[in-house]
Formats: structure tokens, sequence, C-alpha cells
């Protein structure tokens, strides 16, 4: 049976170019970046220029590039150690309902430790408003933390008017751009961003290997101790295979970015558009145009998302879901109770994430697949059943 | 978490071919248990005999692969039994049936032993009758899973 991957958000293939620049980096040149030959000196020189090429991505330069093992660490760093570094200037920190868990549980670390959080609503297409955003802030506010593109549903937020803000006020502004790096344009200079983080899986790079941008001039405290990694920054040997690896995808990833958004969007679009027309009792969740070019996430009601998966899996779909029993939890996803979805639907909700590699062909399985799947779903479904008998009777 | 890998042959089994899905006409008792907040929630008809046999037990289930799976498997446990013994099909018993559930879909279980109560105490109100040792069903299992939950 054939696989259609549609879960690139949560992770994706590494590109061939990528695999065979990181292979020399396991068993030929397996050196220790920091030691002093010469052996391990030219890896040195491979690792700033991968800094370099990601520096450039979005605008920055080198010396405000820090490699980490990821998203979550770079969030995790960004955010505790600003909220460690101007613990005497404030303790207030404002961000959304609907980040990663990797910002969200880290505040509530936070919140254990002395430290107040805003969490700013989302209107029903997952957008922060940024005059609501400027309310928020007060003169304890020490940083600003508002996701570039949202993981589940897609949205874009207005992360440019946020970052404005942001440094009319002084203060600090972090965006996790996870799902954004290297999928949309970003210039952390016109943004006016001051911290980012990034991960290299996301765009056909390696897992285990992210970073964080950190605006030059900024004092963030370490969260990794224990070497002169990065400039004393973040400890742990370098991992030079995922860094130059990771360079090489984002510059892949950018080199071919237009192309990969036409390409996306169309595809994205006639998926979306498909599911809505053939499949009743199907709504789009996030926003229909100022959405990532992979993210497809509908909703379908009296179906249940663990039971769509594993049938989606049957036929050799891999998908997403924000329903509970995906999330390990009892409650649904927290991005979909936030953009005001009742439980009873959030759970029936379904994440497709495709590819540059998508194809119409791809499309057509997807939609007939899930066609039959949830009519036979619906036709187990008590809910449903109430819902045609409630109909009947009208 | 993958679904697929944590659950046994016989509830991959149950999940994709699922025994007795549908309703039964003027079924003797009809019980419906848990809540859509939750993600599961199972309906369970059956046909229950003068001689006190269920005939037959059909069911619908909103809910999760375990969920659908356990809602067959009791089904099956209940059919042709009489309704003392279908009352003491536990969810254990289920459980052990499909050979056993991850700790955290053991509340579907659960859900199922409920739903075949709820459906004889429909069948006992009906009927005028009293069955020993059967409770009124519990039409919220919020509780009951948040038990699980710690629990387990």
């Amino acid at each position: 049976m054939k696989m259609i991957y549609m879960d690139n958000a949560a992770t994706t293939k590494v590109a061939p170019e990528v695999f065979d620049t990181m292979l020399p980096y396991f068993m030929e040149q397996y050196g220790n970046p920091a030691s002093a030959y010469e052996f391990s000196g030219k890896i040195a020189n491979e690792v700033a220029r991968a800094r370099k090429t990601i520096a450039s991505s979005i605008n920055a330069s080198e010396n405000e590039i820090f490699f980490t093992s990821g998203g979550s660490e770079s969030d995790n760093w960004a955010i505790k150690g600003i909220a460690d570094s101007l613990r005497e200037k404030g303790n207030h920190i404002i961000t959304t309902k609907i980040e990663h868990h990797a910002v969200l549980h880290t505040c509530e670390f936070l919140e254990k430790h002395g430290y107040e959080v805003t969490y700013l609503p989302v209107d029903d297409k997952g957008f922060v408003d940024p005059a609501e955003l400027e309310a928020a802030i007060k003169p304890e506010t020490i940083l600003i933390s508002v996701m570039f593109a949202n993981n589940e549903i897609g949205t874009v937020e207005p992360v440019e008017k946020i970052g404005k803000i942001a440094h009319e006020h002084g203060i600090l502004f972090h965006t996790d751009a996870v799902q954004a790096y290297a999928h949309l344009p970003i210039d952390v200079k016109a943004m006016d961003i001051d911290l980012m983080s990034a991960s290299a899986h996301k765009i056909n790079g390696p897992k285990g290997v992210g970073f964080l941008y950190v605006r030059k001039g900024i004092k963030l405290s370490n969260l990794i101790h224990g070497g002169a990694q990065e400039k004393g920054k973040r400890a742990g040997t370098t991992n030079a295979a995922g860094i130059i690896g990771f360079a090489k995808a984002a510059e892949l990833n950018v080199s071919r970015m237009e192309e990969t958004i036409a390409h996306e969007t169309r595809i994205r679009d006639l998926l979306i558009e498909r599911i809505l027309e053939e499949i009743p009792y199907s709504r789009l969740n996030g926003d229909r145009e100022k959405r990532l070019s992979n993210n497809v996430n509908i909703c379908f009601r009296f179906v249940e998302g663990e039971s769509l998966l594993m049938l989606l899996d049957g036929k050799g779909i891999c998908a997403s879901s924000g329903s509970a029993c995906t999330s390990g939890s009892l409650d649904p996803s927290h991005v979909l109770l936030a953009i005001g979805l009742p439980h009873e639907i959030a759970h029936g909700s379904l994440r497709l994430t495709i590819s540059e590699e998508t194809t119409e062909e791809d499309v057509s399985y997807v939609v007939d697949s899930l066609r039959e799947i949830i009519t036979r779903l619906r036709s187990m479904s008590p809910l449903y059943e109430d819902f045609v008998k409630k109909g009947d009777n009208k | 978490m993958s679904q697929v890998t944590e659950y046994s042959e016989k509830v991959m089994d149950h999940f994709r071919n699922p025994r007795n899905v549908g309703e039964i006409d003027d079924a003797s008792g009809v019980g419906t248990v848990g809540n859509a907040k939750c993600g599961d929630i199972m309906r369970m008809y059956l046909d229950i005999d003068d001689q006190g046999i269920v005939r037959d037990a059909k069911f619908k289930t909103f809910g999760c692969g375990a969920a659908i799976a356990t809602s067959s498997m009791a089904t099956e446990l209940v059919r042709g039994r009489t309704v003392e013994e279908a009352l003491k099909v536990t969810n254990k018993a289920v459980m052990e049936a499909l050979d056993g559930l991850p700790p955290v879909k053991v509340h579907c279980s659960l859900l199922a032993e409920q739903a075949i109560h709820a459906a004889l105490w429909d069948y006992a109100e009906k009927n005028g009758i009293k069955i020993e040792g059967l409770k009124p069903p519990v039409n919220d299992i919020d509780e009951t899973e948040e038990f699980y939950q710690t629990g387990g």
C-alpha cells in the first residue's frame, strides 16, 4: 500500500541534499569542533559557515544565532532566560492561549515561581488582536511571546504589528517560528523580533537541532550550563552534522520558497474545497487566506478524531487530530477550544499538513478515503443518529 | 502516542470490524452513556425475550478506537445471556476479552459496562421489574473518568 504522508507539521522527510551534506560528519569528519587540531578546525569552519547561512536567512548576523536541540529548547530558553535576566525589571509575561506547549508549559512553570502571565485569547480564526495585546501591557511586562504561525490551525499571526507594539513599549518580543521558519519570509529586523525559535526537522532537516535567534545586546540567562559552546551561552558538544544539515535545509527551502508556497497553496486550497464540498457537516478551522500554505484543519461533526486517524492509517494516510484521545488527556486541543469550538466538535478535528511533494492524485485519494471513512463512522455514531432523527421530526 | 502499536490485535479487529453495529427497532432496553465533552458516547440496544434472555444486542458509539472495540465486545458478551448474566459482564471482563487496553483507555471499558447497565435499567423500567444488583445509570461519567485518570 502506498503511504500518503500528510503530517508535515509533525515532522518532515530529510531532503536528499541535506542527508548527503551531513553524511561525512559521522564517520569521516567526526572530530569535536572545539578541539585544537586541524581535523576539528575544519569542522568548526563548516559550523561557522552554517551559522552564517542561517543568520542570513532571517536577516540577522551570525553572532545572533545560537544552536539548540530544537524548537522546544529554544522556546524554553527564550522565556526562562529573559524571565531570569530581567527579574529586577518586572515579572509579567504576555503570551497567547494558542501557543505550543513548549511556550505554555514554560509560562505555567514560571507562574509557580512568582511570575505573572497573561494568556491572550484569540478570535474564531485564531488571530491575536494587537489592540488587546497592547492593553495587556503593564509596567512590569518584560516579555511578549506570540507564535509566528499556529501549528494546528495554520493561522499566521500579525507578527510585525506585535513586534512594533512591543518595541514602542520597550518590551522584548519573542516569537515561536517553528512552523514558519523557512516556510514564510522572515526578516527579524523589519519585523521587530528580538528572539525567535526555529527547528530543523520542520524544514526537511534533521531532528535534534534548532536555533534561537537573540538580537545583539539582549541579556539572556543560560539554560544549559557546562561548556564554552555557543559563546558560552549553551553548553553541549556542538552537533556539527545536525547544524550543517540544518543550514543546508534552510538554504534549500529559502531558495525554493516561492515555488513551494505556490504549489502548496494550490494543493491546500484544492484539498479544502473538495472536503468542504464533498463531506457534509465539515468546517475549516483557521483563516481561509492567512494560513500556512501546508496546513488544512477540518472538523467533521459526529465523528471522533482518533478513530478517524486509525481508519485513515488503515488506508496508508498519515495525519493528526486535536481530539482528546490523541492528546492523551480528557480535553481536546487547547487551540480548537481557544477559537471557540465546543468540545464535541473539537474531538472530530483532522489536521492534514502537505508538502512540496503532495500531488493532486494524493488529494483525490485522501478525499475519497475521507468520504468513505466519515460516512462509516457517522453510521456508527449515536450523535449522528440523534441528529438525523431530530431532523426527521421537524 | 501511536494508537495502532498500543492496541492489542483483538482491539484492532473489533475496531476495524465491529460486531453488532446498528439499532434495534422497538428494543427491550436502550441505554446511552458518556458525554460528547469527553469524546465518548455509547448507546446500547438490547432485545430481551420473555424468558429474560438477551436475544440481540446492538450498539452505536461516538469515540476512539478503544470505545468502539469495547462496545463491540460488550454486545458479543451479552448476546445469548440471561439478564442476570448480562449484568455480571464487567469492564474487566470486556477488557480481558480484548486482551487488555492501554491504561489511558481503561475508562472505555467502564463505559461499555455502564452502557449494558443503562440498557438493562431501561428494560427493567419498561417492564416494571426489579433486577437484583442493578443501579440507576450514570449519565455523566466525568467523575468516573477523573477517578480512573488519577487512579491509573
